[in-house]
């Protein structure tokens, strides 16, 4: 049976006692596709990621992965997927060789078999692969979990929080190296709670609290945002927030770094804005229209839902 | 190489890179052998004696002649009388020997008339009842026995564990601890490790069946077990001289079981426990406790409360170490433990069954 | 920012070559720096760059091998516990008991820095009314989201009134709106003159510093404001000007 779809998700819901984990997920990831899902954490990424892979059963709703369903065909999908847990940090006692050869082993593979596959990834480690796993640097170890979870050539690749607590080059290194599995007919599933990745997948899912928020590609997402946005800034960041959020021409403000972001509400105009802070002792002040990136629409999403 | 090869190949690995668990897996046992049959022993063999002669006679003097050269006596030599009190209050001396002014004369009166005054007394510290009471014994068997042919005195025989060496009945019931602490704890920990790694998840997410994945754990711990087996039964026939007259065969068949029966419990536990911590202590309550008080290491069934002796029955440790007492001390055959033996391989796969229904390959 | 400008001659760090060995590892090579009082001031470097070993010595926590400085007034090379008590530490491994309650957790932390308990009582009482928090004074600190323990944690680490505070990664894995009030927290402790030494794995964090240092192999490769570092690298995010520093790096961790 074969489908165009790597994985199908319909109205998923998980509950912990009263707490719930996942509230109606429903979702599709094409083939060949990188899917991002973003969110804080509790956001329910994991508990979603464990029912996919078969580890734990929903409580409603149906999925299916590469065709098959989590429920009636779960032990087939355990052959077809590589599952990269968000804590896993392989046999840190065992050789990089080592942990590899057992990885195979437990498909009934060998390294040597699906070699091609990891070759781009592993041989940038395979000069050290007598070292012990415990030993590597995260990128390192980033990189030996990922040829780890491929060694078997599945067809869709699941990683939860794979670059969490790594640093920002090994990081960008890391989403290079999905996008060549991209290229060779992986699909992948891959979450993160780092915003400023979502530019990196094809189409990404933003979640809160187990509740999807909205689903599309980066650049729709920033695109559909409706409203003005503005960054400014002062001499005394911190009562400039303040007085920001005495103004009824401004809808949201917030902090963002160099500037703080406003989003912009009936009546507003920089210039009038501007005297008004001048007013409040405020100097050096800089106000620019500015474009939205990934958290402005998480923020805005989210205050959506909250009022 | 297959799946399962590789799998006993990686846990071998675990063992092995970690000696300091493995030296302490295959030592404990050595050492606890070695202290329980040295060091910590219920038998008295050095009793300090003093004595008070207010005669010195030649009864007398080969009398203490003989408690001096005793190896289970020091004798510390006379004293008067009214020192008896500061000596064993200060803990120095056991027990002083008090022989009668006139000596010589009441010997002579029980020699001819089979009785007479006291010839002497024995002034014991009491405060530790085992010494005292073994002391006495020690004593009369000493003076009194050889002095006067014709008082009866009654020759007690030690059946079994003629030497009275209490380290006999220690061997089996460290065995039956030992194996339950390396397979059980040991193994329910190994998995529980996993468990919060998260590398069961990727086990657990991929073609091996869950039963695989459990026995390539045990296969390891089985081998170590058998090396531990192996170096106990040395160490009591050879260091510790335990007759094992029973039969080699049956002592070697009970103890596979019962070290099969502990992996069980350890993977029992570690279907429940989902951290380390937790693997230890449920494996300490429900597996080490129950042992000391229950199994009869310390406490013989028989003596127990009898609200007691039922609930020592469901312990697996005291059903082998009653075997084990009964192949390697008592002799007796196969057939002797026969019931035990049973009663053992019913609860191996009782618990067997439990552990591997309670094992899922998914997380609840 | 005139809290800055005014105090502009006084220092709460400042460290000479300062240097850490471990056998014949350098973790920590000859670094030379200043922080102002009130600053906020971003530590960044890739993973084993040395960052976890330079911030355990400005904390008192291990003495340096060599090199000469002071942390809030005490010598780094031989005041290592007068300086823990003077300073205020969050990390988000370790920050607060999930098993007590808000109030028992500043409580505990106040006893620690040895402030009076009517003291800590009072300054727990004003806290949780700044943070809008009072309902939750004897709610237990397990319950709570993540966010609110963050926020917390912060609050008790600035309960016995530190002149500066040590922030180890303090927001991982929260939302962002989250992640917002707790930076304007951090604005709010740094206008009222308490000096914020953060280290983060969000580039764009490092932004809201005022100014930001980069660590590679050990050595401070830039120290400037985001402004005119990311001028100086010609690069319009801090994550640009991170990656062309740590492109160079040697060493993992």
């Amino acid at each position: 049976m074969t489908t165009d779809k790597a994985i199908e998700i319909n109205s998923l819901s998980k509950s912990y006692g009263k707490a719930k984990a996942l509230d109606q997920v429903t979702f599709d990831v094409q083939r060949g596709e990188i899917f991002g899902l973003i969110g804080p954490d509790g956001a329910g990424k994991t508990t979603l990621f464990k029912i996919l892979v078969t580890l734990l059963n929903a409580d409603e709703g149906t999925a299916s992965v590469d065709g098959l369903d989590i429920g009636r065909d779960y032990r087939k999908i355990r052959n077809v997927v590589g599952y990269m847990p968000g804590k896993f940090s392989l046999y840190p006692d065992l050789t990089i060789e080592e942990n590899m050869e057992f990885f195979a082993n437990l498909f009934g593979v060998t390294v040597e078999q699906n070699y091609d596959l990891v070759a781009p990834i592993y041989s940038q480690i395979e000069p050290f692969k007598k070292r012990r796993a415990g030993k590597l640097s995260g990128g390192m170890k980033q990189k030996l979990a990922l040829s780890c979870a491929l060694i078997h050539k599945p067809s869709v690749l699941f990683l939860d929080e794979p670059t969490t607590g790594v640093d920002a080059v090994s990081r960008s290194e890391f989403w290079d190296m999905l996008h060549n599995l991209k290229k060779q007919g992986l699909s992948i599933l891959v979450s993160t709670p780092y915003m400023d990745e979502a530019s990196r997948c094809d189409r990404i899912a933003l979640c809160n609290t187990g509740k999807i928020l909205d689903i599309d590609s980066p650049s729709n997402m920033v695109e559909k945002f409706d409203g003005a946005l503005y960054g400014i800034k002062s001499h005394e960041m911190y009562n400039l927030l303040k007085d920001l959020r005495g103004n009824k021409t401004i809808i949201n403000s917030y902090t963002a770094g160099e500037y703080h972001h406003l989003l912009a509400g009936n009546g507003f105009n920089a210039d009038v804005l501007k005297q008004v802070l001048l007013n409040k002792g405020h100097k050096d002040i800089e106000i620019k229209s500015i474009t939205p990136d990934i958290e402005d629409v998480f923020i805005k999403l989210l205050s959506n839902e909250q009022h | 190489m297959t799946g399962f090869l590789s799998f006993v190949k990686k846990e071998t690995l675990h063992i092995l890179r970690d000696p300091r668990t493995m030296l302490i897996a295959l030592l404990m046992p050595v050492v606890q052998i070695l202290l329980f049959g040295f060091a910590i022993s219920t038998e008295v063999n050095n009793i300090n004696v003093a004595v008070v002669v207010p005669h010195w006679s030649e009864s007398v003097r080969q009398s203490v002649e003989k408690l001096s050269s005793n190896p289970y006596i020091t004798y510390q030599g006379a004293i008067e009388a009214g020192e008896i009190d500061q000596h064993l209050r200060s803990g120095k001396t056991d027990a002083v020997v008090v022989f009668a002014h006139d000596y010589d004369k009441v010997l002579n009166e029980w020699k001819l008339n089979g009785n007479g005054e006291t010839a002497m007394q024995f002034v014991m510290d009491a405060s530790n009842t085992n010494i005292a009471q073994v002391g006495a014994g020690y004593l009369t068997n000493i003076l009194a026995a050889n002095q006067m042919s014709s008082a009866m005195i009654p020759e007690t025989h030690m059946l079994f564990n003629p030497q009275m060496k209490s380290a006999f009945n220690f061997v089996p019931g460290i065995m039956g601890m030992v194996f339950i602490l390396i397979c059980g704890i040991l193994t329910s920990v190994s998995i529980v490790r996993e468990k919060e790694t998260e590398t069961m998840d990727v086990l657990l997410v991929s073609p091996v069946r869950p039963l695989r994945i459990i026995l390539a754990k045990m296969v390891p711990y089985f081998i170590l077990s058998c090396i531990n087996l192996t170096s106990v039964l040395l160490l009591a026939r050879y260091v510790l001289e335990v007759p094992m007259s029973g039969n080699l065969g049956a002592i070697i068949v009970v103890s596979l079981v019962y070290i099969a029966l502990a992996l069980a419990l350890g993977l029992l536990v570690s279907t429940i426990a989902k951290k380390q911590v937790v693997a230890l202590l449920i494996s300490a309550a429900i597996m080490l406790m129950p042992i000391v008080f229950l199994s009869g290491i310390i406490f013989p069934v028989e003596n127990m409360p009898s609200v007691l002796q039922p609930l020592s029955s469901i312990i697996p440790a005291r059903w082998y170490i009653d075997a084990m007492r009964k192949l390697m001390i008592q002799g007796i055959g196969f057939i002797g433990v026969l019931k035990d033996f049973i009663i053992l391989c019913i609860m191996t796969v009782v618990i067997i069954g439990i552990a591997l229904k309670n094992f899922k390959d998914k997380l609840e | 920012m005139s809290n800055i400008e005014s105090t502009h001659n006084s220092y709460i760090i400042q460290v000479k070559d300062l240097t850490k060995q471990f056998g014949t590892f350098t973790a920590v090579d000859h670094i030379t720096f200043d922080v102002r009082r009130g600053e906020i001031f971003g530590f960044l470097g890739a993973n084993g760059a040395g960052k976890t070993t330079a911030m355990r010595m400005l904390c008192g926590l291990s003495f340096p091998t060599s090199g000469s400085g002071t942390v809030a007034g005490f010598d780094v090379m031989r005041q290592g516990e007068k300086i823990k008590s003077h300073i205020g530490y969050m990390s988000q491994r370790f920050s607060l008991y999930d098993d007590l309650t808000v109030m028992e957790n500043m409580q505990l932390f106040g006893g620690i820095y040895r402030v009076g308990k009517k003291e800590v009582y009072s300054r727990a009482t004003e806290m949780l009314q700044k943070l809008e928090f009072s309902s939750e004074r004897d709610t237990l600190v397990g319950s709570l989201p993540l966010g609110w323990k963050q926020k917390l944690a912060f609050a008790v680490a600035t309960l016995h009134r530190p002149e500066i505070v040590f922030l180890d990664e303090p927001t991982g894995g929260v939302d962002p709106i989250t992640r917002r009030q707790f930076w304007e927290m951090i604005y709010q402790a740094s206008s009222e003159g308490t000096t914020i030494f953060v280290t983060t794995h969000y580039m764009d964090e490092a932004e809201y510093c005022h100014r930001v240092s980069m660590m590679v192999d050990g050595q401070i490769k830039a120290l400037d404001t985001p402004t005119k570092l990311k001028q100086q690298y010609n690069a319009t995010s801090m994550d640009e000007v991170f990656r062309t520093l740590a492109r160079g790096a040697k060493r993992g961790d």
